[in-house]
């Protein structure tokens, strides 16, 4: 609380009251204009209030709202990329991949699209996660790691019943297909084998050139027309344990991805194409 | 009746209208060389033309807001270089710390921008109105037409001095000799600034003048920090004034109490009232009352540049003396030399001078190539088929001179990592070319290949000019799977 006012002599002028380790403060008064200046601001806030958006529900005369500068800023920027759009739209991804006009917008583009519409599965640099969503910055590709195979794959997606020109094919469950369970432990330590990462196991070996070879290769080098991964390297996508190749083969695993045709616009979907090349793996 | 005190006062002061008296003499003949100094580098500079080469601007100082560049003579800085003006602005309150533990406050009296067009705008004041007591009288009496028409003949200078201010304003951040040829192709943001500018000035030094000096500035509130017994300040000497009394009084001192040093003053302080914050340091009292003492047949300097130990040793001195010559003589011998070396102003002169060195020494080491390393983090790395681990850098090239060029990439130490440069050509040996524009950035992405799964590590990529000389560096981190 303030205490008893007094005058200060030095300058004959009352002080609050208040000291601070023998500082007091005197009590000059405030010049008028600043009141004023104070009285002007109000005045100001009240013709602000008029013209713009400052209380709920209600619309300044100027009809200014944050949302409509928003979409006039989206159409003004949508507009000065439509000419581009267009181009994307009409060319080829290697043409698009050749240009370096149209390669760094689609690259920038397919930045945003993927995040939109891919990084849910595939993470938000294309480093897949685990269970099945396979990784798009390495060099193992299941269906092809070129401009064209990658364009096909976005437009039709994987299994998802929707599109017929989908990527389909399907591995059997080997526990329902008829091999019992120690047949399909040795055939895990075979396909571990294949990238020098298990034992050798004649049985194995040769329920393998039976059952696998055919799509897989002899050597588990993979088939790209079927779909067959490559089992012979360091890249797994359910995981390189016995126990989870194992529960692959009998049980069988294959993940979906939608066509992507319909949903978005080819410009993206060949902006996607250059985008998804460019993360690591690309391939001739 | 009991001691009730006084009665409360307003909460406002009405605004007490100053109509400062001209004066001559040599603090106001050094006042208007200042004034003339700073006002001409102020509107002057913007038209120095300074010749870089084709398609970059030639306007010495200029600062390009729409490219982000700052030009300054031979220096062009980039928008990440702010430090220099943060340095400048350092070594700015440094100097007017150093200068008023010094010479009190002559950044206030004769230099301040506040100061300095108000005394501009009270001279033309005084051409159209004239001095003191006609504009009082004027002020006071009846409406006239004289009175009106003098009025708007001086606003209208006034705001054609503002405009001009303004005008210059503007002029450091636009091409000059453009913007004076078609100032209708100014943007908005220029007519704003425009007048923004012409506006303060004319309410700064047309109206406000030295309410801005104790009411909105910060600096007189704490500037008594930087002040000691030791710095010259504008000081009435009392001991050789008091008691004031008519010139031929028998006993009294040689103030005469005419009231000239008050008339004189910008901000209407008494001087003899001694230190208050009022007091701008300007000293035109000083040549108020060195004119009335020479026409008094008396010595000068009643009213002077003082410190504050010599005024009180010239008060000891003078204290048992009668008034007259006896006195003056013992007040002034009692003086001692100005002590301009102390601890507190040779503290100043070295923190400026770390400073200063610390800015020059970067201005001179700085570099014109910078080569910025982002590492991707998503995915901090890629497991390759064969087993091997890749990282993924974003690479930003910044070549700040005029020229640009093709460098080439390295990796130093990092023996079995494989570097691969997107979209970029490689030279005979395979090595990355990094093509850059002068003047402009260039974005790269790098992927950097482990033929095994490895630990982290670090690693430096190095640019190398086409003979192979090492130019800037970047470092960062490799990233492997935890074992």
């Amino acid at each position: 609380m303030a205490k008893q006012t007094e005058t200060d002599a030095a300058t004959g002028v009352a002080t609050t009251g208040h000291e601070w380790d023998g500082i007091r403060e005197l009590d000059n008064p405030m010049p008028s204009w600043w009141l004023y200046t104070f009285y002007a601001t109000i005045a100001f806030a009240l013709v602000w209030v008029m013209f713009y958006p400052a209380l709920p529900f209600v619309r300044g005369l100027l009809g200014n709202t944050a949302r409509g500068d928003l979409a006039a800023v989206m159409a003004t920027e949508q507009a000065k990329a439509a000419p581009m759009l267009a181009r994307l739209r009409a060319a080829t991804p290697e043409a698009i991949a050749a240009e370096p006009e149209l390669r760094t917008f689609a690259l920038a583009g397919g930045r945003i699209a993927f995040a939109n519409s891919c990084a849910g599965c595939h993470g938000a640099g294309g480093q897949g996660a685990p269970g099945g969503f396979p990784s798009l910055a390495d060099d193992d590709w299941i269906y092809g790691g070129s401009l064209e195979e990658i364009r096909t794959t976005i437009r039709h997606g994987v299994r998802n019943g929707e599109a017929a020109e989908a990527r389909g094919t399907a591995m059997p469950a080997f526990l329902q297909a008829g091999l019992t369970m120690p047949q399909i432990g040795d055939l895990a330590e075979h396909v571990l084998l294949l990238s020098d990462a298990g034992p050798a196991n004649p049985a194995g070996a040769a329920l393998f050139a039976d059952n696998c070879a055919a799509c897989h290769g002899e050597r588990g080098e993979g088939n790209r027309q079927v779909g067959a991964p490559r089992l012979n390297d360091r890249i797994w996508l359910y995981g390189g344990d016995k126990a989870s190749v194992t529960r692959s083969i009998a049980y069988s695993r294959a993940g979906v991805m939608p066509a992507w045709e319909g949903r978005l616009d080819a410009a993206t979907i060949n902006m996607l194409t250059v985008y998804v090349h460019a993360l690591g793996g690309g391939e001739q | 009746m009991p001691d009730i005190g006084p009665p409360p006062a307003s909460l406002y002061a009405a605004h007490r209208k100053i109509y400062p008296r001209a004066v001559q003499g040599r603090v106001r003949r050094a006042k208007w060389a200042v004034l003339g100094i700073l006002l001409g580098l102020y509107y002057l500079v913007p038209w120095l033309r300074w010749d870089r080469g084709p398609g970059v601007p030639d306007q010495a100082v200029l600062v390009d807001m729409q490219h982000a560049r700052l030009f300054f003579f031979w220096i062009e800085l980039w928008p990440q270089e702010v430090y220099f003006l943060t340095g400048l602005l350092i070594l700015a309150a440094i100097g007017l710390f150093a200068a008023t533990s010094l010479f009190g406050r002559v950044w206030c009296g004769f230099a301040c921008p506040q100061t300095v067009w108000t005394d501009l705008f009270m001279w033309v004041e005084r051409r159209i109105e004239g001095d003191r007591n006609a504009r009082m009288k004027r002020d006071a009496g009846p409406p006239s037409r004289d009175r009106t028409l003098r009025r708007l003949a001086k606003h209208a200078a006034w705001l054609g001095i503002a405009a001009v201010t303004g005008g210059a304003w503007v002029m450091y951040f636009q091409d000059a000799p453009t913007l004076v040829r078609d100032p209708l192709g100014a943007s908005m943001e220029t007519w704003f600034f425009f007048a923004l500018f012409t506006a303060t000035t004319y309410v700064l030094a047309g109206f406000a003048r030295e309410q801005v000096c104790t009411y909105m500035c910060p600096w007189p509130r704490f500037q008594g920090a930087m002040l000691d017994q030791d710095s010259l300040v504008v000081t009435y000497r009392d001991w050789r004034g008091e008691p004031r009394g008519k010139p031929k009084d028998a006993g009294s001192g040689d103030c005469v109490d005419c009231s000239a040093c008050v008339q004189v003053c910008p901000t209407g302080v008494d001087i003899r009232e001694g230190q208050q914050l009022g007091c701008i340091g300007c000293g035109l009292c000083i040549d108020a009352c060195d004119d009335v003492m020479r026409k008094l047949h008396r010595p000068q300097g009643l009213i002077g540049f003082e410190t504050l130990a010599n005024l009180a040793a010239s008060t000891a001195a003078a204290a048992e003396l009668e008034p007259g010559p006896a006195r003056h003589a013992a007040g002034m011998a009692a003086r001692r030399p100005l002590r301009l070396l102390r601890p507190r102003t040779l503290m100043y002169a070295g923190v400026l001078s770390v400073v200063a060195i610390t800015m020059l020494g970067a201005l001179m080491l700085r570099e014109t190539l910078s080569l910025t390393v982002l590492p991707e983090r998503a995915p901090p790395f890629v497991r390759l088929s064969d087993g091997g681990i890749r990282n993924a850098y974003l690479l930003k090239l910044a070549d700040k001179s005029r020229e640009g060029g093709r460098y080439t990439l390295v990796l130093e130490e990092a023996p079995g990592l494989r570097l691969l440069v997107q979209d970029v050509a490689t030279d005979a040996a395979g090595r990355p070319l990094l093509p850059v524009q002068g003047d402009g950035v260039a974005s790269f992405r790098a992927l950097v290949t482990a033929p095994r799964a490895i630990e982290r590590q670090p690693i430096r990529f190095r640019l190398l000019d086409v003979a192979g000389r090492p130019l800037a560096a970047a470092e960062s981190i490799f990233l492997g799977p935890q074992p």
